[in-house]
């Protein structure tokens, strides 16, 4: 095949090695402006018998774009083993002067190919980054490491910077048939290839090494198949650790055996000193805690909270924070994504929004006391965030055992609810919270309730103007809560 | 006790570490050497240096810094009633054992846990001695993955996320009771407080410091976390919901699941029997699905009857013949999201289909060159000259398209 094609072709292109790139890059400039297809070239490197033909110059005047991808892309294919790969590149080249967009065309069989060969290098250069394995020579100033691989593509030069990158305090040297690299520690030296018997002996790690794959292994879950398909056995020869595979695969199902068999035998005999010492057998729970006296007990008792299934998803009890004999309490409807994780309330987007506004109303926010209708975050998770979902009329009802709890210890002269739900869970009914914003119902218990929306509602306004008016109007209602909170 | 050598250590403590799923080293930062002279880089996607029989990869040495342990959980090998041999390294064998490893080229760095001996701030201590030494003494730049014990003071997990690429909490088990049950003194509440504590500080640090406008070190590789399969009643779904949650609520990189597997001297509490290890299979599907391709959690499932992934078919085969309504979709016209749905269709050659029809007009054989296996594809989508007319409703399609996609693997 090869020497037919020499036949045919007019052209004769050698170059300096098997990745030539700018031997090739100069070449297919000058052939493609000068109008030479493909099918008249031929491609050599140095070890090939063959006759050299003068290529034409590049014509100056002629222009010639090709994507930068494609630059990037054939640099990597050249590293392919192919002897083909040279004409096959021209080629495209070629065709992308009539088809600009070739590249995108994914379904192209040309595309498929250059993508295929893109692959193996791709994969070998990553391969040769996982599978070479040094082994070290000399003592102290004299210490080097140096290894031997065989990849399957011209990769070992374009791979070596990756080398100087990782193991630049070090000298090394990575020797493969077809070329060598060389680290001296502050050097890279590109030199000829060499064979397995210039790399040294094993060294001392591999014992060590071995003893880990031996016991990292689980013999419950052989699975060969899939160690193959990864690990290849072309480069099994290579690998210190290889040479135990088969024996693991072969005694893998007996030591999996023996592992299920082996039954449960008594405890170690040190485990009861252990349990003793650091597991102290806790008090009966059964006992009924005392009833929470002052909110920091009745915090401690909220923390395990199981009254609605909530407690499930959330992180954490996030419960009511303030003075105890503060004069005001705000009730909000329930802690969100940065309250679940901090565990304090009014500490996300809206907690901001709201202190900012409790600032310009000149009401002090270490004087009041702060909480939630609901105490646990619902939410439905989506990807990575967290969309908080409405907490239900069970879910406020079950969580008004612990508000109704913090109003009788507090004692408040006003209570200020916060939307809808906090509306809901003080009055325990729903009320419509637009209509009797700025509102104060008395409950039967003399307790004052002044209604507003929750200011997480400003944060959902997109307009800026309306935003500000809203805010206005946010700040108007906290105005008045402080008149209320003196009288 | 007779004093144990390192390499007797390394077996003892290296078997403890083996029921570990996570072996990952990609996700960090971009790292070299050149800098600072010494040894290791991390760049972006890990490497994987060798394969075990059972099919996992090794990129990492994983092991235990010790297997004594005060903890009593009935799945583990290292539980305080355990007959297991036991072992305690030093932290400068640690140290050495991970550099000459390194220098070998054997692995990409370190995954260190522990069992945890007389306080959890003592051992974690330690673990961050290690990370420093590496860090510092030796300029190691490579991957360093600390487990961190959930009880740890908060200085400690500052230290350790400041000198370790990810750090990771185990949850254990996919519900709270099962953990008090199997667990008995591992606290679920407290688990979620310190996922909940790493991922605030994870984006507290994330943003630039006022004065220098530079990122503080704080583990760029993020949070992960294990869950064991199939040592409690828990369904897939319910795993699943779990992971969703995990997910969503600490951001964490990765949930691994480790299919549970018998250990010698095994707990009476625990079935003893091989590990479901397709199960585990099906469920890392599911979680991509989730994680790449748009699905929400409780869709996975949604429609079938006992909660349960199917064992024979992939969970997105499984669920496109549940919903054939939503089917075919024309690859010439559909949006990415519902071409991300067809089975058979990955993120990557979805990619591929959009770019290239914004040239050409996609005929079967043209998939047929971009997808593996056009058989399983065929049925779900339209393309130039092909609809799949009564295939996408017919009944034995199930059928037809494992056979088919059996045939192929033969190959």
């Amino acid at each position: 095949m090869a020497s037919t094609q020499l036949n045919l072709a007019t052209h004769l292109v050698r170059l300096d090695s098997e990745t030539d790139f700018a031997g090739w890059r100069d070449a297919a400039r000058r052939l493609a402006t000068n109008d030479i297809r493909p099918e008249s070239v031929a491609w050599q490197v140095p070890d090939s018998e063959c006759r050299v033909d003068d290529l034409p110059a590049a014509k100056p005047d002629a222009r010639l774009v090709v994507p930068r991808d494609f630059i990037d892309r054939a640099e990597t294919v050249i590293c392919h083993c192919d002897p083909e790969r040279f004409g096959f590149l021209y080629r495209l080249l070629w065709r992308l002067r009539s088809e600009p967009m070739l590249l995108s065309i994914a379904s192209d069989p040309d595309i498929r190919k250059l993508e295929a060969m893109e692959k193996a290098v791709h994969r070998d250069i990553h391969k040769m980054r996982a599978f070479v394995r040094f082994r070290k020579i000399g003592e102290g100033t004299d210490e080097r490491y140096v290894a031997w691989f065989e990849p399957d593509h011209f990769i070992v030069e374009r791979n070596a910077d990756f080398f100087v990158r990782r193991f630049t305090g070090m000298r090394w040297t990575i020797l493969s048939p077809h070329a060598s690299a060389d680290w001296n520690g502050e050097r890279l030296a590109i030199g000829p290839g060499a064979g397995k018997r210039d790399a040294p002996a094993e060294d001392d790690a591999e014992a060590l090494w071995r003893t880990y794959f031996e016991n990292i292994f689980n013999p419950a879950r052989l699975k060969v198949k899939a160690m193959q398909r990864e690990m290849p056995k072309k480069y099994w020869r290579n690998l210190p650790e290889a040479s135990l595979i088969p024996d693991l695969i072969a005694g893998a199902d007996k030591a999996a055996s023996a592992m299920i068999d082996r039954m449960p035998t008594t405890p170690a005999p040190h485990h009861a000193k252990v349990k003793a010492k650091h597991w102290p057998t806790p008090g009966p729970s059964d006992v009924v805690a005392p009833e929470a006296e002052d909110i920091p007990e009745l915090r401690e008792e909220a923390k395990g909270c199981r009254r609605c299934p909530l407690w499930r998803d959330a992180t954490q009890t996030v419960f009511g924070e303030g003075p105890e004999n503060a004069d005001v309490v705000f009730v909000g409807e329930q802690p969100g994504d940065q309250e679940d994780l901090a565990g304090k309330p009014f500490v996300g987007p809206a907690g901001r929004i709201f202190d900012s506004i409790l600032d310009d109303a000149e009401i002090d926010r270490r004087k009041v006391y702060v909480t939630n209708a609901v105490k646990h975050f619902k939410f439905e998770p989506r990807g990575k965030r967290r969309i908080h979902s409405k907490p239900n009329a069970g879910e406020i009802q079950a969580c008004r055992w612990w508000l109704d709890k913090e109003l009788d210890l507090i004692k408040p002269n006003l209570v200020v609810a916060l939307g809808a739900t906090a509306a809901q869970s003080l009055l325990g009914k729903a009320v419509p919270i637009t209509k009797m914003r700025g509102d104060v119902i008395q409950r039967e218990d003399g307790l004052r309730v002044f209604l507003t929306i929750h200011p997480s509602f400003i944060l959902r306004i997109r307009e800026q103007e309306d935003k500000e008016a809203e805010r206005e109007r946010f700040l108007k209602d906290m105005r008045k809560v402080k008149q209320l909170m003196a009288a | 006790m007779a004093v144990l050598s390192v390499r007797e250590k390394l077996a003892i403590l290296s078997d403890a570490a083996k029921y570990d799923a996570s072996c990952a080293s990609s996700g960090s930062t971009k790292r070299d050497s050149l800098r600072s002279g010494g040894i290791g880089s991390t760049e972006g996607s890990g490497i994987c240096h060798s394969y075990a029989p059972d099919g996992r990869c090794i990129s990492l040495l994983k092991i235990l810094l010790t297997n004594f342990c005060i903890y009593d959980c009935s799945y583990c090998i290292n539980r305080s009633s355990s007959n297991v041999r036991r072992a305690r390294f030093a932290v400068e064998e640690v140290v050495k054992l991970t550099m000459d490893f390194y220098r070998r080229n054997y692995i990409e760095g370190l995954f260190l846990s522990s069992g945890v001996i007389r306080s959890p701030d003592e051992t974690m201590g330690e673990m961050v001695e290690v990370a420093r030494r590496l860090r510092i003494e030796e300029k190691f730049g490579g991957y360093i993955h600390l487990k961190t014990i959930p009880e740890a003071s908060a200085e400690l997990i500052e230290r350790a996320g400041f000198y370790a690429d990810r750090l990771s909490i185990n949850v254990e088990l996919p519900t709270d009771e099962s953990v008090k049950k199997l667990a008995p003194e591992k606290k679920p509440e407290t688990i979620r407080l310190s996922m909940a504590k790493l991922r605030r500080k994870i984006e507290e640090k994330a943003e630039p410091t006022m004065q220098s406008r530079r990122r503080e070190r704080f583990a760029p590789g993020g949070q992960s976390t294990q869950m064991i399969v199939g040592a409690d009643k828990t369904s897939d779904d319910g795993i699943l919901r779990a992971s969703a949650r995990l997910y969503g609520s600490y951001h964490l990189r990765r949930v691994y699941y480790s299919a549970f597997s018998p250990i010698p001297d095994s707990s009476s509490a625990l079935p003893l029997r091989r590990p479901p290890l397709m199960r585990e299979h099906r469920l890392y599907q599911a979680d991509w699905l989730m994680r790449f391709y748009g699905f929400s959690q409780p869709e996975i499932l949604a429609g079938s009857s006992d909660g349960m992934l199917d064992l024979a078919i992939d969970p997105k085969l499984a669920w496109a013949l549940r919903n054939r309504g939503r089917f075919p979709v024309d690859v010439n016209r559909a949006e990415r999201e519902a071409l991300l749905r067809v089975p058979g269709l990955g993120a990557k050659v979805v990619d591929r289909i959009i770019e290239t029809r914004r040239y050409r007009r996609l005929r079967l054989e043209d998939l047929g060159r971009l997808c593996n296996s056009v058989a399983k594809v065929r049925p779900f989508i339209v393309a130039e000259g092909w609809s799949p007319g009564a295939l996408t409703d017919k009944a034995g399609l199930r059928q037809a398209i494992t056979r088919s996609c059996e045939q192929l693997s033969l190959f």
